[in-house]
């Protein structure tokens, strides 16, 4: 071989490399971009519902109400027979069966959306009005095109006769996009048109608060410790390997101690954010602890000597001097090991937040779920209007968790000094 | 009851603030002495011994309140007569008095519920009294033990800073008390795990199917019921499976995560590295779920077309897919550890490669990667003990039922999928199926402690070299 040769050959070899090294880079850039975007077109969906346009009249003797009855007497009401005949009225039926396919066009909750509206403006009362109700998930789904309608009748969902009643509405106008506010309002439900991520919401919420009351100050007094006045002894030295393996521990470990411990021994209330919060934060601590012990470390000691100088005490020297200083990092180090938290499930499907769980909770110790397990109680529905709802509140979730990393790398680079 | 005490703890220790600094200073006045500390650190002194020791108490008084009731009122329902065998008849029993005493009790109610509810709430309301006047007189005495020292003219700054350096010591010390819960709780239930399966049987068994374990009297098994349960309760496919998958995860996350490490490090301009390295961690932050979700709804029935329009059988729950995903989310922990590894092999090294001619790629080939051969090892080690622990990806995607195979195509179990099958729902404590998940939570837990220590131990090692 002459030497012009293998020097190509190797210059060759030298791009080939590179070429590879880039790719990588590449390939993990694409990754996360099919994620996001496979997330966001199945799930942007969600945030609309489909309604369909009715004409109710608010019968009073069908209500077994008089005109200009208090609130109270139209909350006791049956609007069992109202709802039928509104829906009834909305297409021709021959029999039975046809019938119960015309209702099961409309949401199971059609009665209670007829009834709220009453109980808004108690002045409709024997009145004829236009109400949008809210669409069954077939409907949902065939409207908004993620459902085909060219598959042989017995495969499908929605038979030949209510797809003949969909096109007839379609072509009235009768069929309409909402917003969707049960999506954000309500709690879990079997039916995935009114199933929302409320009580997720609300009890991720609690089980973050809680997560951030117990780990922050633990997790600050500890690195205190750890930096400023931990002698050099074994006592430390156990302390610092504790910390760094818990931080290495994996997540479904902290949730058999969680069940072991807080609940089969202190007995505390199972599927509560309470529970949930106890066991992100014993998860968290470590994690915070690291960055918060890096932070404390970046304070130059001339500042500590400058203040014992003067004649302040240890004390005065690391809560006045250094501690203010490093606080930017610690709080972008918590919100961090936070947002690590948010999306935290194994832990929590071991202390029971997997339980179907419809009420909103009003306390922390109240039963619920928490967003990433409502989105593998979800993902584990067969409806397929679950599907959209699952991708949907993973956008939530993923949001949630970007507004937290970049207020941390905000903090950071903000009010951080730089001490050179 | 518990906030209206804790509330008016706050209050004794706000006025006692104002009170000592007052105190000290007027003291001072009077007999013109030099106080040892500024007055407001009297105040301090006598708030952290009003708030703390009372808190404490109340604190532990909480936790064992209920305990100690239970106990109690159970050992007495048992005298009356009550018919109590084992634990779960103890606790619904209790759970009747108690609702009963709370008044939501709306089955038959016989004489002997009846008495217990009515011992149960004497026992209420005595315990209830009993702690407060206890904490007042916890609240009383450190009162009066710190009102002593202030009159005496403590220094009390220095007495503060002790006490509160004691509460640092004490923050610092819940890592070691997580640590021993975390063994505890495991040791406990597998302990009486392996009182009845041979941990032998446990770790060479070739079988694992415990939903055929049935609860029978775990005290008294039969040779012929422990052949069956032993069959029951077998390691090998769980480790079988989850090795395979974090294999599988290793063969992407390796390539692709080294690889931009390296270009990161060595090729990179200070922009591109700017822009790709904070993206490519995006990865890493993504909730294990939201991958679980998309291995299991997309990545899974993509396999399973693509796979049929080969004409082959792939199972839409595939290992291929579950650890192609675990892959993926590996690769930032690969690419920023063996990035932070090569940008510090010093770069005397590097110009002396290019001093004899090599090529750059030839530098980090042959001089760079051999150098921070160590870290990158590390590096490795914990991306796989990161794969072993993974739950949600495997639980989603991953099979349910074990079996031992290497066709990627064919669906396997892991550990944590079967700990999460074990333990969602329903759970009777006390029999060997739940038992076998503190078991193999146990066993997680040891795998994972050694591959971390090894890393870390690699990654010291090296980063002493190279100091």
């Amino acid at each position: 071989m002459t030497k012009e040769k293998r020097l190509k050959k190797r210059h060759n070899a030298e791009k080939r490399f590179r070429f590879y090294g880039l790719a990588s880079i590449f390939l993990a850039l694409l990754f996360v971009l099919i994620l996001v975007q496979n997330i966001f077109s199945k799930g942007s969906s969600a945030f609309m519902k489909t309604a369909i346009n009715v004409t109710v009249f608010y019968d009073p003797e069908l209500l077994g109400v008089k005109n200009g009855a208090t609130k109270d007497e139209i909350l006791e009401a049956d609007f069992f027979d109202i709802t039928i005949d509104t829906l009834l009225k909305t297409f021709p039926t021959n029999n039975l069966d046809e019938e119960n396919q015309l209702i099961d066009l409309f949401t199971t909750d059609a009665e209670l959306e007829i009834k709220n509206a009453l109980i808004n403006n108690s002045n409709l009362l024997g009145k004829t009005v236009s109400l949008e109700i809210t669409s069954s998930d077939d409907i949902d789904q065939l409207h908004k095109g993620n459902y085909p309608r060219d598959l042989p009748e017995e495969r499908r969902r929605i038979s030949n006769f209510q797809l003949s009643i969909y096109d007839n509405f379609l072509e009235n106008k009768k069929i309409i996009k909402n917003f969707n506010n049960y999506f954000f309002k309500n709690g879990d439900s079997r039916d995935p048109e009114i199933a929302g991520i409320g009580g997720a919401l609300v009890g991720s919420f609690y089980s973050i608060l809680i997560c951030l009351l117990l780990s922050f100050p633990i997790a600050v007094l500890a690195s205190i410790y750890l930096e400023e006045f931990a002698p050099k002894n074994k006592i430390t030295d156990f302390i610092e390997i504790n910390i760094n393996n818990l931080a290495a521990v994996p997540s479904i470990v902290y949730g058999l101690l969680a069940l072991q411990i807080l609940l089969a021994t202190i007995q505390l209330p199972r599927s509560t954010p309470l529970v949930a919060g106890i066991t992100l934060a014993l998860m968290t601590l470590p994690r915070i602890i690291i960055p918060c012990r890096a932070s404390l470390k970046a304070v130059p000691p001339s500042i500590r000597e400058g203040a014992l100088a003067v004649g302040a005490s240890k004390f005065q020297s690391v809560f006045h001097h250094v501690v203010p200083l490093a606080l930017p990092g610690t709080l972008s180090g918590t919100i961090i090991g936070l947002a690590q938290a948010l999306g935290e499930t194994a832990p929590l499907i071991l202390i029971g937040m997997v339980a179907f769980v419809v009420d909103i909770p009003s306390t922390p110790i109240d039963p619920s779920s928490s967003l990433p397990v409502q989105v593998y109680l979800w993902s584990e529905s067969a409806e397929r209007g679950f599907v959209e709802k699952t991708s949907a509140t993973i956008m939530m979730l993923l949001s949630f968790l970007i507004v937290m990393n970049f207020l941390a790398v905000y903090l950071r680079q903000k009010f951080e000094k730089r001490w050179n | 009851m518990n906030f209206a005490l804790i509330f008016l703890i706050i209050i004794f220790s706000i006025s006692l603030f104002f009170y000592g600094k007052s105190k000290t200073r007027s003291l001072a006045l009077q007999n013109n002495l030099k106080l040892n500390a500024l007055p407001k650190f009297y105040g301090y002194y006598l708030v952290l011994w009003c708030s703390i020791p009372s808190l404490v108490f109340l604190l532990i008084w909480t936790l064992f309140e209920p305990i100690i009731i239970k106990s109690i009122i159970i050992d007495n329902a048992a005298k009356l007569g009550a018919n109590i065998s084992d634990k779960n008849e103890a606790n619904l029993i209790y759970e009747k008095i108690k609702a009963i005493h709370l008044g939501t009790y709306f089955g038959d109610i016989d004489n002997i519920l009846q008495q217990s509810a009515l011992s149960y709430s004497k026992f209420i309301g005595l315990f209830t009294n009993s702690k407060i006047v206890l904490i007042f007189s916890v609240i009383i005495g450190s009162i009066l033990y710190s009102l002593k020292k202030i009159k005496n003219n403590n220094k009390a700054r220095d007495d503060v800073e002790i006490i509160l350096k004691g509460l640092l010591f004490v923050s610092s010390l819940i890592a070691i008390l997580t640590t021993l819960g975390i063994i505890f709780s495991l040791l406990f239930e597998s302990i009486k795990f392996f009182s009845v399966i041979n941990i032998f049987d446990y770790l060479f068994g070739t079988n694992w199917s415990p939903q055929r374990a049935f609860v029978r009297d775990a005290s008294s098994i039969t040779v012929a019921e422990y052949e069956e349960l032993k069959d029951a309760f077998g390691f090998i496919p769980l480790i079988a499976g989850t090795s395979f998958i974090a294999l599988i995860a290793m063969f992407v996350a390796v390539p692709i995560g080294l690889f931009s490490g390296i270009y990161m490090a060595e090729y990179a301009s200070t922009k591109i590295r700017r822009i790709s390295k904070p993206i490519i961690e995006i990865l890493a932050g993504i909730p294990t779920v939201v991958y679980g979700f998309f291995a299991a709804l997309t990545v899974g029935p993509f396999f399973r077309q693509f796979g049929e329009s080969l004409g082959l059988t792939v199972s839409s729950e595939s290992a291929l897919a579950a650890g192609l995903i675990m892959g993926i989310m590996i690769i930032p922990y690969i690419s920023s550890l063996s990035d932070d590894v090569i940008n510090s092999v010093p770069q005397s090294l590097r110009d002396g490669s290019y001093a004899v001619g090599a090529t750059k790629s030839e530098t980090i080939k042959q001089v760079v990667i051999p150098a921070a051969l160590p870290g990158i090892i590390g590096s490795v080690l914990l991306a796989v003990s990161r794969a072993i622990g993974e739950t949600m990806i495997v639980v989603m995607a991953a099979g349910l039922a074990a079996n031992l195979t290497i066709n990627p195509l064919e669906s396997t179990t892991t550990i944590t999928t079967q700990i999460v099958m074990i333990l969602v729902g329903d759970q009777e404590f006390d029999s060997p199926k739940t038992q076998s998940a503190f078991a193999l939570g146990l066993t997680l837990f040891i795998a994972t402690l050694i591959l971390n220590y090894v890393a870390q131990r690699a990654v010291k090692k090296y980063r002493e070299k190279y100091d």
